[in-house]
């Protein structure tokens, strides 16, 4: 479903984000992508967001091709996908409720699913009682937890967290991964990039590791090794 | 675009607004001083338009005829000034009219009045005031007055005198001109700042919200569903800050009114903004709405580039 067919990244300053990468990924896999800082993980995020084009080589999520996507196809591509950020990226002026409802707005959904889709999915993520705060009352595992349900509640085909824990302390962490494979198995597809060796190891699931750019190993039930 | 879209649009742009506190405040109080330099170029220009008009209206050609003149030829005369494309406007006063208003004007000195009432004759003389449509017309008058001899009747004239200051008129003509000409610059000039000021506060406005801007991309919402609330939010700019400006003349025009009362008789500037806060209203609440819209659009423009 998700195919990188020799894809290289340069950008104007002549530094190689990536480098001749082919991979695919299949529909309801959870794959952990691992490597240093720069080694490629978050440009691979961004031509999948259609935030970026690829310099050589084809991006296709099903059968959308990303190379050559058109920036009005965009907003209903991004629907197809929930992200989640290190830094949370959730709207200041909206509180927990109102974050959520809007990915379910601007998805065009009416007015009586939002009004009982979003408690749900809150709940889902163990915010219930705290839906009505903004951002800034919550702490940082809150607001990641905010952030998945905003990704997960227009039910995505697929979830892409970058780097998701980067900010949280090892109980949270725990959770946040948690939640993530409990969303997997529950058929959606995961695309996970961390640093986190912990995490990886516990998985037990696909690991991709990538150096400078260039994949470097291809593990199907892999461990962190760097 | 549904109902259902921009229900939630309309609401977004309060909602954000609303909460925006103090970023808010501070963008009615710049879009306020804008709108106030906008409605003062239109009451000062009231003012000069209707001083400069007073001014004219005192410019005249009075004509003084021969105490011998008769009615007829009198009226014949002013027929003639009349049909002349330059003149305005030509008022007679007869010598009666002129003993009236002289014994009117010294009705407190009992001794000049008698001394006026036995005079067999009446010694005042008939003017007729000639006022012309353009100040700079009054030499073409004049000099018409001085050469047409079909003004006279049995060949002498019955013109005795004419008024007419050329140096004055000449210097009023060029000062007029000028007045205006600095008026308008003026009025062009606040009306360039005003809206340079509205477009930067926006934008500072835009910027603060970038980043939400770029969170609300990847979560998929289309450009029209992002530059919504934000120009709803240059609407809501708009009319409070009109609201509030529109608030602030009256007390200021009061206060101007006050101070240059004994200082010029000019028209009153608070009269002025009473009878006309119809149309003030509406130019002031126009610009308001249209500076936030217009300049709501072009800040967040850079932004939604995808």
């Amino acid at each position: 479903m998700i195919y990188f067919g020799n894809v290289s990244k340069y950008y104007p300053d002549g530094t190689k984000a990536l480098d001749g990468v082919t991979l695919s990924i299949s529909d309801g896999e959870f794959v952990s992508i691992v490597g240093h800082s720069g080694a490629g993980k978050t440009t691979l995020v961004k031509l999948l967001l259609g935030e970026d084009h690829p310099t050589e080589g084809s991006v296709s999520f099903d059968s959308v091709n990303l190379a050559k996507i058109k920036a009005k196809d965009i907003p209903s591509h991004r629907r197809r996908i929930g992200v989640i950020f290190q830094d949370f990226r959730l709207l200041p002026n909206k509180t927990a409720y109102e974050n959520v409802a809007f990915a379910m707005e601007v998805a065009g959904r009416p007015d009586d699913e939002v009004a009982s889709d979003v408690p749900h999915v809150l709940e889902l993520v163990n915010l219930g009682e705290k839906m009505w705060n903004f951002p800034k009352e919550l702490s940082g595992g809150e607001r990641q937890r905010v952030a998945i349900a905003r990704a997960i509640v227009n039910q995505p085909d697929l979830i892409i967290a970058d780097e998701p824990t980067g900010n949280l302390d090892p109980i949270n962490t725990y959770e946040i991964v948690q939640i993530l494979k409990k969303i997997n198995d529950l058929g959606t597809t995961v695309i996970l990039t961390t640093h986190n060796k912990g995490v990886i190891d516990n998985l037990g699931r696909r690991v991709i590791t990538m150096d400078s750019g260039r994949v470097v190993r291809d593990d199907v039930k892999g461990r962190y090794i760097l | 675009m549904t109902w259902t879209n921009t229900k939630r649009i309309i609401k977004a742009g309060f909602m954000s607004f609303w909460r925006s506190g103090v970023v808010s405040i501070s963008a009615i109080l710049m879009m306020t001083i804008a709108l106030l330099m906008i409605g003062t170029t239109i009451l000062t220009s009231a003012y000069l338009q209707s001083t400069l008009g007073d001014i004219e209206k005192k410019v005249d050609v009075n004509v003084y005829l021969d105490v011998s003149a008769t009615e007829n030829d009198v009226l014949a005369l002013k027929q003639s000034l009349e049909n002349l494309p330059e003149v305005k406007e030509v008022t007679y006063t007869s010598k009666e009219d002129n003993k009236a208003a002289f014994i009117e004007l010294h009705k407190d000195d009992e001794l000049l009045v008698r001394v006026f009432d036995e005079l067999d004759d009446n010694p005042l003389r008939p003017i007729l005031k000639i006022s012309a449509k353009d100040p700079s017309q009054y030499g073409a008058i004049a000099s018409f007055l001085e050469h047409d001899t079909t003004l006279s009747s049995g060949g002498a004239s019955i013109i005795n005198k004419v008024t007419y200051k050329k140096d004055i008129i000449d210097r009023l003509i060029k000062i007029l001109a000028g007045a205006r000409k600095v008026g308008f610059s003026v009025a062009v000039a606040l009306v360039l700042i005003s809206i340079f000021i509205t477009l930067n506060t926006l934008r500072l406005v835009i910027y603060i919200s970038r980043e939400e801007i770029s969170v609300m991309q990847l979560v998929g919402a289309n450009s029209k569903y992002i530059r919504g609330p934000f120009v709803i939010e240059g609407v809501i700019y708009g009319v409070v800050s009109s609201l509030l400006t529109l608030a602030l003349f009256y007390p200021l025009t009061s206060w101007v009114r006050n101070v240059t009362g004994n200082f010029y008789g000019g028209i009153d500037l608070f009269k002025y903004y009473v009878d006309n806060f119809g149309q003030i209203f509406i130019i002031i609440m126009g610009s308001g709405i249209t500076l936030g819209v217009i300049s709501s659009l072009l800040a967040i423009r850079r932004y939604l580039k995808q």
